[in-house]
């Protein structure tokens, strides 16, 4: 992500250090993480300490300090899924894709992450790829849907 | 300013308004022990061990006396048989983080805490904020800063303004009460040497 948009970002929320999160929730939905160097821009441009910006990206889930994949794999790990087999739709995509909850495979095209309930219970086990819902998965399914991605 | 008459202890202390218990307390020359207190920083509340009972009008509540304002006719009381058994508690939680802090180890001597009452989980930091506050309201350098959330919340040095503004400085460092702020400082030095190299 290239600076001028990062500053863009910026001057769309007029500099302000209140709108902090905003900004930070604007370059985390374009780029998918939050560089160290986006971090610093936003600090010098709002005049927010560094330890301020730090604590902010660090706290919330949201955001992610490392690079993301180009899709975000979500697998629910809810109690409804869980009994319906959720843990081996997730070992399913744990072998097709190669990475494990929290991980990023080496040329960024999936990240991995577990979630604890996605509300949608009846369609469990559920597996979420970039906020897009696939239901009632079963182990041989997820591979027609992770060839859907590239 | 409109002078408060409250009860501290039984006995009868004149304060201001806006002042906390604590101040009121300490003025009083009433000891109350605090880990996360400091005369030139914001309250902050974050150790809970200046916790005292406080009684209005027949209404008990437990509070933290460093945040807590003064009122006129609050009777305070600051060591009873219940707020002994607290703070042992507190310490002992503390002290699983940072079994071996002196400051922690003479509040265990005094309220009879158990070192190893709880499973250790050595992060030596006990969240006290003292370096945090400093470096940010004292210093305005805002070297030092929380980082993560709930169990794994840790302080973290920003290497770039360490590495110019702490080695003339170190005014935290004495103010820790758990050494834990040091060990993080080497520990940022030393990745900042080893950067440079």
């Amino acid at each position: 992500m290239d600076k001028e948009r990062i500053d863009q970002i910026i001057d769309k929320h007029h500099s302000d250090p209140s709108s902090l999160i905003q900004i930070l929730l604007d370059i985390q939905a374009e780029h998918h993480w939050l560089p160290k160097e986006a971090l610093e821009q936003i600090s010098e441009r709002l005049q927010v300490p560094m330890t301020r910006v730090q604590h902010i990206a660090t706290f919330y889930k949201a955001f992610s300090l490392v690079p993301k994949g180009r899709h975000q794999i979500h697998i629910c790990m809810g109690t409804a899924c869980h009994v319906r087999g959720a843990s081996r739709v997730l070992d399913t995509v744990e072998g097709l894709t190669g990475i494990k909850p929290g991980e990023t495979d080496l040329d960024l095209k999936f990240s991995l992450e577990t979630v604890n309930c996605l509300g949608c219970c009846a369609l469990g086990p559920v597996l979420e790829i970039d906020g897009k819902t696939h239901g009632k998965m079963a182990p041989v399914q997820t591979a027609d849907v992770l060839k859907n991605y590239d | 300013m409109s002078e408060i008459l409250l009860k501290i202890d039984g006995k009868e202390v004149k304060a201001r308004e806006g002042m906390t218990v604590l101040e009121a307390a300490q003025r009083a020359g009433i000891s109350i022990p605090t880990l996360c207190h400091h005369e030139k920083l914001e309250p902050y509340g974050a150790c809970r061990l200046c916790i005292v009972e406080i009684d209005m009008r027949g209404w008990k509540k437990l509070v933290v006396s460093c945040l807590y304002p003064v009122a006129q006719d609050l009777v305070v009381t600051t060591k009873s048989e219940k707020i002994n058994r607290i703070r042992k508690m507190i310490v002992e939680l503390l002290l699983a983080h940072a079994p071996d802090a002196f400051d922690l180890q003479d509040l265990a001597r005094e309220y009879g805490a158990d070192r190893d009452r709880f499973e250790k989980e050595s992060s030596f930091c006990i969240h006290c904020g003292l370096c945090v506050r400093y470096c940010a309201e004292v210093k305005k350098k805002h070297a030092v800063g929380f980082v993560n959330r709930g169990a794994n919340r840790e302080i973290s040095f920003i290497p770039e303004v360490a590495s110019k503004e702490c080695w003339n400085c170190k005014e935290c460092f004495p103010l820790c009460p758990t050494e834990a702020l040091q060990a993080a400082y080497v520990l940022t030095e030393a990745l900042m040497s080893h950067t440079r190299q």
